[in-house]
């Protein structure tokens, strides 16, 4: 039963690695292109407004492996440069999980009660004030444990990357299967896969609730 | 709504807002026509690629594969939102014997990804000898984990309403069976009702998870025709990314349609009021609305 585990420490490792570069990169990209997209939603820019909407209504409305189909499959299309598909990938889940990160932002700042923003220009603060020290910092407080959802998502769809030949957990079934000497039967590799995403999702849980009750709004 | 945030702009705010619009505008359409252009470049539009689009043949298969995904996504919704319907009832239970292990097995569900879920059911069974065609492992699949994820927004509609309800209930002699047909669930699917439909966009989406297990449905006849003749990968990616987006696009405009009509319900008004986040998560992401009040039931979940 644990065979299975050390007798493909190797695999393993490279495995639950992958995933986590896969997690973090998609993370940082869907952070960074989701509060601009976020930013543009709420902006008084009208266009702004309407491309950012637009965006999100596409991208939200298809499903992960087509976006992992475009981007690993065709994307080489195009005759540019060579990218790994792991980086592929990376591109891929962040700009899919940007449009969820954009809409939490947005659904923050929309949570801030409108005498907020009303006061703070009434006291007279320019718009990048009334926003810096007034809305965001509010904001912030009630984005945090839908944020941590949306990234628990994150780490449960980097999986979806096993099908487009990029080597992590997922994917140990076929790369232990397809060599014989190794142990391991499908089963075990899967049930092992699945043990491990629970452990980090409850992990992340856990996290999320400590964040939530530290940042509980009083209000 | 976000309209306060900012004043009427004056004449400066205006010349800023314009050139932002303007940039934005050529920023977007920069990226646009970079792409044309590598398309063009690398012969995308050139007619062998989209040749293959000519047969009836093909349009014929990409129905069957239609058929396929929306077969998988029906069994799976409504199977879903039977087990969900239980789970919801079972954690709901005065009795712990029967509400622990539900809780346990909810939560359980909702931390596999479906994936893992739909492979497990796929290349793991055979393993114990049973084989399982790939239609039931994606549908098996996604009714377990929408069917847990439903679950919890049905919990958290019947929690949202207010205690006087059910204290009504039985006060006029119904049993707790009927208090929770008959003055529960009514108003608690009623106000969920466009988060359980944005639930079934997810599910939809999923159902493209089964073309990595070999289930024939849109995207996996995607690929199957990108290695026909003159390699059209990008064209099928197109037209089959094409059809998702409609199907998908229609279901949320429904959840979209129910949800503004729930919002000006004057019935549901004060229920919806607070009504908190209910978590719900996609294999992607969800649409936690960040409401007032949010995590208000997040404390007896492990979160999502």
């Amino acid at each position: 039963m644990f065979d299975v585990i050390f007798g493909n420490l190797d695999l393993w490792g490279e495995a639950i690695a992958n995933t986590l570069l896969v997690f973090f990169g998609g993370a940082i990209i869907a952070l960074v292109l989701g509060v601009v997209v976020g930013a543009m939603r709420v902006s008084s820019v009208p266009i702004a407004r309407a491309v950012g909407t637009v965006y999100v209504g596409l991208v939200r409305n298809t499903p992960l492996t087509l976006v992992f189909f475009f981007f690993v499959f065709g994307y080489p299309q195009l005759g540019l440069p060579k990218l790994d598909n792991l980086v592929l990938g990376i591109l891929a889940i962040g700009i899919y999980t940007a449009t969820y990160v954009a809409e939490v932002i947005r659904a923050g700042i929309n949570t801030v009660p409108v005498g907020q923003a009303e006061a703070a220009r009434a006291i007279g603060l320019p718009f990048g004030q009334v926003m810096t020290l007034v809305v965001l910092p509010q904001a912030f407080r009630s984005v945090v444990p839908p944020m941590m959802s949306v990234f628990i998502a994150l780490l449960k769809n980097t999986t979806v990357a096993a099908g487009f030949a990029i080597g992590e957990l997922a994917a140990l079934r076929a790369t232990i299967y397809d060599s014989h000497e190794r142990p391991g039967n499908p089963m075990e590799v899967l049930l092992w896969v699945a043990v491990v995403f629970v452990v980090l999702v409850l992990l992340m849980s856990w996290l999320q609730n400590r964040l939530e009750n530290r940042w509980r709004i009083a209000r | 709504m976000t309209s306060v945030l900012y004043d009427v702009p004056g004449p400066r705010a205006v010349l800023r807002n314009r050139i932002l619009g303007v940039a934005t505008v050529l920023v977007v359409l920069g990226a646009i026509a970079f792409i044309v252009y590598r398309f063009a470049e690398s012969g995308q539009f050139s007619p062998s690629k989209w040749y293959i689009f000519t047969f009836s043949a093909v349009w014929e298969q990409i129905l069957e594969a239609l058929g396929n995904t929306l077969a998988a996504f029906a069994l799976a919704a409504i199977l879903s939102l039977v087990l969900g319907f239980a789970l919801a009832i079972g954690r709901l239970s005065e009795h712990a014997w029967v509400r622990v292990p539900v809780t346990a097995v909810t939560e359980l569900f909702r931390a596999v990804p479906v994936l893992v879920l739909m492979m497990l059911l796929y290349y793991g069974l055979p393993v114990i000898g049973i084989k399982m065609e790939p239609y039931w492992a994606v549908v098996i699949a996604l009714m377990a984990y929408n069917g847990s994820v439903l679950a919890e927004v049905f919990r958290a509609g019947v929690e949202s309403l207010p205690r006087g309800q059910k204290e009504a209930g039985y006060a006029i002699g119904l049993r707790k069976n009927g208090v929770m047909r008959l003055i529960l669930l009514p108003q608690a699917i009623r106000a969920m009702l466009p988060v359980i439909v944005a639930q079934l966009v997810v599910t939809m989406k999923d159902t493209a998870l089964g073309f990595i297990i070999t289930y024939p449905e849109l995207l996996y006849y995607a690929k199957l025709l990108s290695s026909q003749q003159g390699r059209p990968i990008l064209q099928s990616a197109f037209v089959i990314g094409g059809i998702y987006v409609v199907m998908c696009l229609i279901l949320s405009g429904v959840a979209k349609y129910l949800e503004i009509r729930t919002r000006h319900s004057p019935k549901l008004k004060a229920l919806a009021a607070d009504n908190a986040a209910v978590m719900h998560e996609g294999t992607d992401t969800e649409i936690i609305a960040a409401q007032r009040g949010a995590g208000k039931f997040d404390g007896t979940s492990t979160g999502a």
